[in-house]
């Protein structure tokens, strides 16, 4: 457990660093986050994230990797829709990195 | 005295356990239990049936959170934590047949 | 598990979502074994079929509602869903009150589909 500190409220989040309440989140909380994990956000970055919470909003749970891929390829065009794509915008992994930024949980099956 | 059952009736036997020993007061159906008192059921019979000599209650919070909430039988009561705690308060002794 | 091979499990589900944890736990393992791209085929059987239900509201009792994760299993390809005719009939239920779109079949059907698994495990 821990805590980060943004515009002056405090935040809690597990031993990894992903919030521990999916509500806390705010586009500057995203932002914040995505300081920890060293990634300069973009449009494109925030697509992805955006993505990611209508996903979890609608299912309840952060998709995998490849469900991901393949879901952001029909919702926002194929050439967004590899691997390629979203690993370049999150270097170390698009579940691990854009889940975090996205305030979501650890998507099952990323250990 | 009151009884209360939170196991599925078509699982377990502890609606029939129950109803088989209650000499009236009232039963309080929870968790898995608030099915038996839901239209359709095999058991809805049973709790139809009971209703002639206790009253009937059922946890609303796990009615809703099973999607039944639209489907309970007729004359059944449907109470929320602090009824829970009143019909435990109303009578003096409770017997839950887990 | 080697590559290329491809076995036959099923996921048999016969508990009531809340009351235990088997139904949430049965989930996570399906979503988890996708991952290794198997031939998964889902059971909903006896009290199982209620973890479909549609309009579950579990604010009241303050557990995660994860029956809306039922609907991304398509999304990861999981589309052999098959549900006991006998078991909704027991409840009160039609295929009309579930959340995804599943086959019917009858129990007797539903053991000879089990026979022809690799793999069966039970929740």
């Amino acid at each position: 457990m821990g805590t980060i500190e943004v515009s002056g409220k405090s935040y809690e989040t597990d031993e990894e660093g992903y919030l521990v309440n999916l509500g806390d989140w705010n586009e500057e909380v995203g932002a914040y986050l995505a300081t920890t994990e060293s990634v300069e956000m973009t449009d494109q970055h925030w697509e992805v994230i955006n993505f990611l919470r209508d996903y979890y909003n609608e299912f309840q749970i952060a998709p995998a990797v490849r469900v991901l891929t393949k879901a952001i390829g029909k919702k926002l065009g194929p050439e967004k829709g590899t691997s390629q794509y979203l690993y370049d915008l999150f270097p170390y992994g698009p579940a691990k990195q854009a889940c975090k930024i996205a305030g979501l949980p650890k998507p099952t099956g990323c250990v | 005295m009151l009884h209360i059952v939170n196991k599925s009736p078509l699982e377990r036997n502890a609606l029939d356990s129950c109803l088989s020993a209650a000499q009236g007061g009232a039963l309080l159906l929870t968790e898995d239990a608030v099915y038996a008192a839901t239209r359709g059921n095999a058991a809805a019979g049973k709790i139809t049936a009971a209703m002639a000599g206790m009253k009937v209650y059922v946890l609303g919070p796990d009615l809703d959170a099973r999607g039944m909430t639209d489907r309970l039988l007729e004359g059944v009561t449907s109470v929320d934590y602090g009824g829970f705690v009143d019909l435990v308060a109303e009578y003096p002794t409770n017997q839950s047949w887990l | 598990m080697s590559e290329g091979t491809i076995k036959k499990f099923m996921f048999v589900n016969r508990k009531a979502p809340y009351g235990t944890i088997y139904a949430l736990e049965s989930l996570e393992v399906v979503l988890i074994s996708a991952a290794f791209d198997q031939d998964v085929s889902l059971v909903f059987m006896d009290d199982g079929v209620f973890q479909l239900k549609k309009g579950q509201q579990t604010k009241g009792i303050e557990n995660k509602n994860f029956s809306p994760t039922y609907r991304a299993l398509d999304g990861y390809d999981i589309e052999k869903l098959y549900v006991d005719q006998e078991s909704l009939a027991a409840r009160g239920l039609t295929e009309d009150d579930l959340l995804v779109d599943v086959t019917v079949m009858s129990r007797a059907e539903m053991g000879k589909l089990m026979e022809t698994m690799d793999v069966v495990l039970s929740f």
